[in-house]
């Protein structure tokens, strides 16, 4: 392996220092479950390493009355076993609590996970539904880049070189708000999704018309997809099962899979089917009240 | 027939007369436990000599590519490096076929595999290697390493191997075709078993089904990496540290690839993380031994997980034809089989085992078996557990179990109906001795789980089905040695050949114990290298519980007899009078003259010293072999074509179950891979000719979250070659699972799967090939 410099950032005008100093050659570090696998795996070179885990705003975890704000560097475990922010954030907390394992889920971070922008990232589809945006932080300052608009191609976003991630803000959720994530893998952990799908649904009063609806599909595209039709269909009409499995079906054409060998265009285009029908019925179950407490804990996958 | 009742997990079934055991049949900790438990024990990438040094293997990107040129003084003159090696630094090795007891090959390929000379024929060929100051510099001088191909064109599948016109993996190959010679072919073999006339018995027979199916070479996945590290000492001597199953089969192979005298070598056994079949072969250890010659430092070398799913050996892929006919009564009146490997590399598919064990389960009249081994330009396989078993079983049993649904026979009635016997013939010739195989299938017959009820599924979406299937490995015998110290204080040393893969310092040193009469923890196992304890045949085959366990019985009866005479001596009588049971020696001349073995071992120093043997045995055969049948229970989501194991049960014959735990413990393991075997593992091979899921992430083995407890039940028919009536059981339990989940799926949704792995996506496929378009 190609010997690295390792800089432990305490602070972010530390981190843009030594990222503008190297360039393309340096790379922020958070739990680093990506990163380091893939320097080891010689997928590239670098000659330095930022770790952002000592920078306090990225550190950081808040829910206040605007929304939460999700340091880049804090890692799942936080974001899940935070009791207000699993009631409030369903869907962040079904991608935070299925990410690898327990030891992956107490170094990975959402913000990692959305940084390396892998197609499959678990996280990416609920920050989608959630309506989150990023914070960047560079040498000309910060910007704010809505989630959806974040990843480019596999592996690339709108980050500049010597640009971090400093923190995701999330808005609080309207009243009769439910959201829900789901994967597809073919064992029950440690695997990457073949198809994910994110949905969240605001209910109007009576419970039985769909106010708004966000879908998002990820591992069918080289980027998360927002599948804009399928939620456009469920707005205005009942959350029946009829109306979910007719978006299921949007989805299925809204997303443009391949053939690799985690799945089949087919059996991915199936899988988006089944998938939006369930996310949506989580979603509405946990927007109509009873069931709206995303804590689902570890056992939803 | 009588049915058996009252099964439930781990009972054990003793059939035949049975000797009284004290040790055996118990269920002590294993004497490598706190080590292993503690990270204390010593593996081979543990290893630290002084003055070791680090290397690093440049491997082939290309399936078949032919070396032009080779620049290494980039390397050569980096800081830190201390010696680079091509195929030009190995020597030339004679012909000679390499029998290492689960694997077959010539020294020729054997050489060729460890490092290309003039093409790379499999991704991930080694083609230089070097040794440096540390590891992360010899990894730098590999990329200073210039090599240039001509990229070839390359065969990966049976079918591109077989094709008229086909590239060849090796311009020289020299086929036989049922012992005819062809020259330019990829097919290394075609053999032929043939018994009584299928195609007459065919033409009468009431019911025919024929089935192919596919299988993907599948990978032992044993967590530790291969590794070696070697010192070519001043005198020409060599020592090699390395994860091996057999360190004589080891040495052989070393001795010629390296052209030395087998006696000039000494293989150092390592604690092995996992070998299942795949740590037979040589493959770092040459690379070693010579980077050492040439920079003078003990060289380790270890491969990353990349380049063990690229460069060793998986089990083979195949095709494989199984036709079967019954008459109206449901007895089979002929079957034939066709079955094709992909050896890789270089020829050596484990096709003559197939051929052993694709009707073994079975009385079949009229039968003929066609064999091939198939080289492609992917790694050479290697043993993986019952190696050429599962692959060719699994079209038998799935033919089997459409024969049922045709006939309306229940599977177990069908097998009952039709299975081996002591006294039949197996259809490769051999006459069996007696073997358990009507009494694993009686064992599930009888079992909680084949009379439970299959339950309603968990959801609308979801469907449930059972499967039944068999297997068979027959196993080998040959050669072990042991030997036994006895100390002063009563407890002895055990002194093993043996590589323990799978707790046989226990399930060996419980044997002797037996013999002795004293506790299992009294004797104390030494796995030892091998200048320190004659030949041993390799940790393989389901032999060593067997064979070694013989030759640690030997050892202990001679141990016997010689403090038989030490008692005569203290009792000052003659020696016939000496009796000895249950650990206890007695004057049958005198009243009350009785020493515990431990009291006499106090008395040697006075009654002549020491006493030390050695047993030695050469074991002509297994003994007729491990049959086991599997039933299983699977839920499936026909909405995305997911399986849950819901329930699994193994029973298994094991002769004798030496420690139950471990037995189990094999059972289990066998079950598990096969299950992963089943829905998911495969190499997913790109059109380059690269495995493109070379990661655990992508090589989906199953995890402890896929697999339910796997219930088992050991049967005991007493084996009558071992003298308590062992029979090797690490490698039948991967045979039955792959058939009896494609026999579940069968019966959950109607349709027959043929190929494996059954993964999600195909599983969708063939429900909605059923739906219609
Ligand atoms: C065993 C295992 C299982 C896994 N399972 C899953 C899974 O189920 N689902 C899934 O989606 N992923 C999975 N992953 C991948 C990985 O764990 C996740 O993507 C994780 O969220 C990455 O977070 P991290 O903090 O470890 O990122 P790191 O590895 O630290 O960084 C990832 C990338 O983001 C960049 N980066 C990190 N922080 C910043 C920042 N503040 N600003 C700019 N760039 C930044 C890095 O430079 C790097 O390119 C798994 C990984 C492993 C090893």
């Amino acid at each position: 392996m190609h010997p690295f410099r390792y800089v432990a950032a305490g602070s972010i005008d530390e981190a843009v220092a030594v990222l503008r100093e190297h360039g393309a050659r340096a790379r922020p570090l958070a739990g680093g479950t990506d990163i380091l696998a893939q320097l080891r795996a010689g997928r590239f070179e670098l000659d330095a390493l930022v770790d952002v885990k000592g920078v306090p705003e990225a550190s950081a975890l808040r829910l206040g009355r605007d929304g939460l704000d999700i340091g880049a560097a804090v890692p799942c475990y936080r974001i899940y076993e935070d009791p207000d922010v699993s009631a409030a954030y369903p869907g962040i907390v079904d991608a935070a609590s299925l990410i690898g394992g327990i030891q992956i889920q107490s170094r990975a971070t959402i913000g990692g996970n959305l940084c390396n922008a892998a197609p499959s990232a678990d996280s990416i589809g609920p920050l989608i539904v959630h309506a989150a945006a990023v914070t960047l932080a560079g040498p000309a300052g910060t910007r704010t880049v809505p989630v959806d608009s974040f990843c480019t191609a596999p592996g690339r976003t709108v980050l500049g070189e010597d640009e971090l991630a400093v923190s995701i803000h999330v808005p609080r959720p309207p009243a009769r708000f439910g959201a829900a994530y789901e994967r597809f893998i073919p064992r029950n952990e440690m695997d990457i999704a073949v198809v994910g799908v994110a949905c969240a649904v605001v209910l109007d009063r009576s419970g039985e018309r769909i106010e708004s609806a966000r879908i998002a599909l990820a591992s069918v595209g080289p980027t998360p997809i927002v599948a804009a039709k399928a939620a456009a269909s469920l707005v205005g009409g009942p959350p029946s099962a009829d109306a979910f499995r007719a978006a299921g079906e949007v989805a299925a054409d809204e997303a443009s899979p391949i053939d690799d060998m985690r799945g089949t265009i087919g059996h991915r285009r199936d899988l988006v089917r089944v998938l939006t029908r369930r996310t949506l019925e989580r979603a509405v179950q946990r927007a109509s009240g009873g069931t709206a407490s995303g804590n689902t804990g570890r056992g939803t996958r | 027939m009588t049915s058996k009742t009252g099964s439930k997990k781990s009972e054990s079934k003793k059939t035949g007369a049975e000797r009284k055991f004290r040790v055996v049949g118990t269920r002590p900790i294993r004497h490598d436990g706190w080590d292993k438990v503690l990270g204390r024990a010593v593996f081979g990438a543990d290893i630290k000599l002084p003055g070791l040094v680090h290397g690093a293997v440049l491997r082939s990107p290309y399936a078949h590519a032919r070396i032009v040129k080779i620049d290494l003084s980039k390397a050569e003159a980096a800081p830190g490096v201390l010696a680079v090696m091509t195929g030009a630094d190995m020597p030339i090795a004679a012909s000679k076929v390499l029998d290492l007891g689960e694997e077959v090959t010539n020294a020729v390929f054997a050489s060729d595999r460890v490092m290309a000379r003039t093409k790379a024929v499999y991704k991930g060929h080694p083609v230089a290697a070097v040794a440096a100051v540390d590891h992360n510099v010899a990894l730098e001088a590999l990329r200073l390493i210039e090599v240039s191909y001509e990229v070839l064109p390359h065969v990966v599948t049976i079918e591109q191997a077989m094709a008229p016109g086909a590239p060849l993996v090796h311009d020289d190959l020299v086929g036989s075709d049922i012992g005819e010679r062809v020259e330019h072919t990829n097919v290394a073999d075609h053999i032929r078993y043939e018994v009584g006339d299928p195609e007459a018995a065919f033409a009468e027979a009431a019911t025919i089904v024929e089935l192919e199916c596919r299988v993907s070479r599948a990978h032992q996945g044993y967590i530790e990496p291969q590794n070696a590290t070697a010192l070519w000492h001043q005198d020409g001597k060599l020592t090699v540290w390395t994860s091996t199953q057999g360190s004589f089969s080891q040495r052989n192979s070393l001795s010629s690839v390296l052209m030395m005298p087998a006696s000039s070598i000494k293989v150092v056994p390592m604690e092995i993380g996992g070998g299942f079949g795949g740590k037979i072969g040589i493959y770092l250890e040459p690379l070693a031994a010579i980077l050492s010659r040439k920079c003078g430092h003990p060289v380790k070398l270890v491969m990353e997980r990349r380049d063990v799913f690229d460069a060793t050996g998986p089990g083979p892929g195949g095709i494989i034809r199984v036709k079967m006919g019954v008459d109206a009564h449901g007895v089979i009146t002929a079957a034939t089989a066709d079955i094709r490997y992909g050896a890789g590399a270089y020829p050596g598919a484990s096709i003559n085992p197939a051929a052993v064990c694709v009707f073994a389960c079975y009385r079949v009249p009229n039968a003929r078996i066609d064999a091939y081994d198939v080289v492609i330009n992917l790694s050479k396989t290697a043993a993986y557990r019952a190696p050429g078993s599962p692959q060719a079983s699994f079209a038998t049993e799935t033919v089997v179990d459409e024969i049922c649904r045709r006939i309306g026979m229940d599977p177990a009635e069908f097998r009952l109906l039709n299975a081996t016997r002591g006294g039949d013939r197996r259809t490769d010739g051999p006459t069996f001795p007696r073997i358990g195989n009507v009494e694993t299938v009686e064992a599930i017959r009888g079992s909680a789980h084949y009379r439970a009820k299959l339950g309603r599924a968990s959801s609308p979406t979801k469907k449930r089905g059972r499967g039944m299937a068999s297997g068979y490995w027959q196993g080998i015998g040959n050669k072990s040695t042991v030997t036994i110290n006895v100390n002063n204080d009563g407890v002895v040393s055990l002194i093993e050949g043996s590589a323990d893969i799978g707790g046989t310092r226990t399930s060996i040193a419980m044997q002797a114990a037996e013999i002795l009469g004293i506790a299992a923890e009294d004797v104390h196992p030494a796995v030892v290298d091998t200048d320190s304890i004659g030949y041993t045949d390799l940790t393989a085959g389901s032999r060593t519980t067997y064979a070694t366990g013989a030759a640690a019985i030997q050892a202990a009866e001679q141990v016997v007899e010689e403090m038989k005479k030490r008692a005569a001596l203290v009792w000052e009588t003659d020696e016939a009078n000496v009796r000895f049971a249950d650990g206890v020696f007695t004057n049958g001349a005198a009243k009350n003259q009785h020493l515990t073995f431990k009291e006499l071992c106090g008395k040697l120093d006075t009654t002549g010293g020491h006493v030390s043997t050695t047993g030695v045995v050469n074991i002509r055969g297994s003994g007729g072999g491990s049959f086991a049948t599997h039933l299983v229970d699977v839920e499936v989501d026909t909405d995305t074509g997911k399986v849950e194991i819901l329930r699994y049960t193994a029973a298994q014959d094991a002769g004798k179950a030496v420690h139950p735990a471990y037995v189990e413990g094999q059972m289990e393991g066998g079950a598990v891979q096969g299950i992963g075997w089943a829905l998911n593992e495969e190499y997913v091979v790109g059109d380059d000719g690269v495995m493109q899921n070379a990661t655990f992430l992508d090589y989906r083995m199953p995890t402890s979250l896929d697999v339910p407890m796997i219930d088992t039940i050991i049967v005991e028919v007493p084996n009558e070659r071992h003298p308590f009536g062992v029979r090797g059981i690490g490698e039948t339990c991967i045979v039955p699972p792959m058939p009896a989940i494609s026999n579940a799926l069968r019966d959950a949704l109607g349709v027959r799967l043929t190929e494996l792995p059954m993964k999600p996506g195909r599983i969708m496929a063939a429900l909605q090939a059923q739906a219609g378009p």
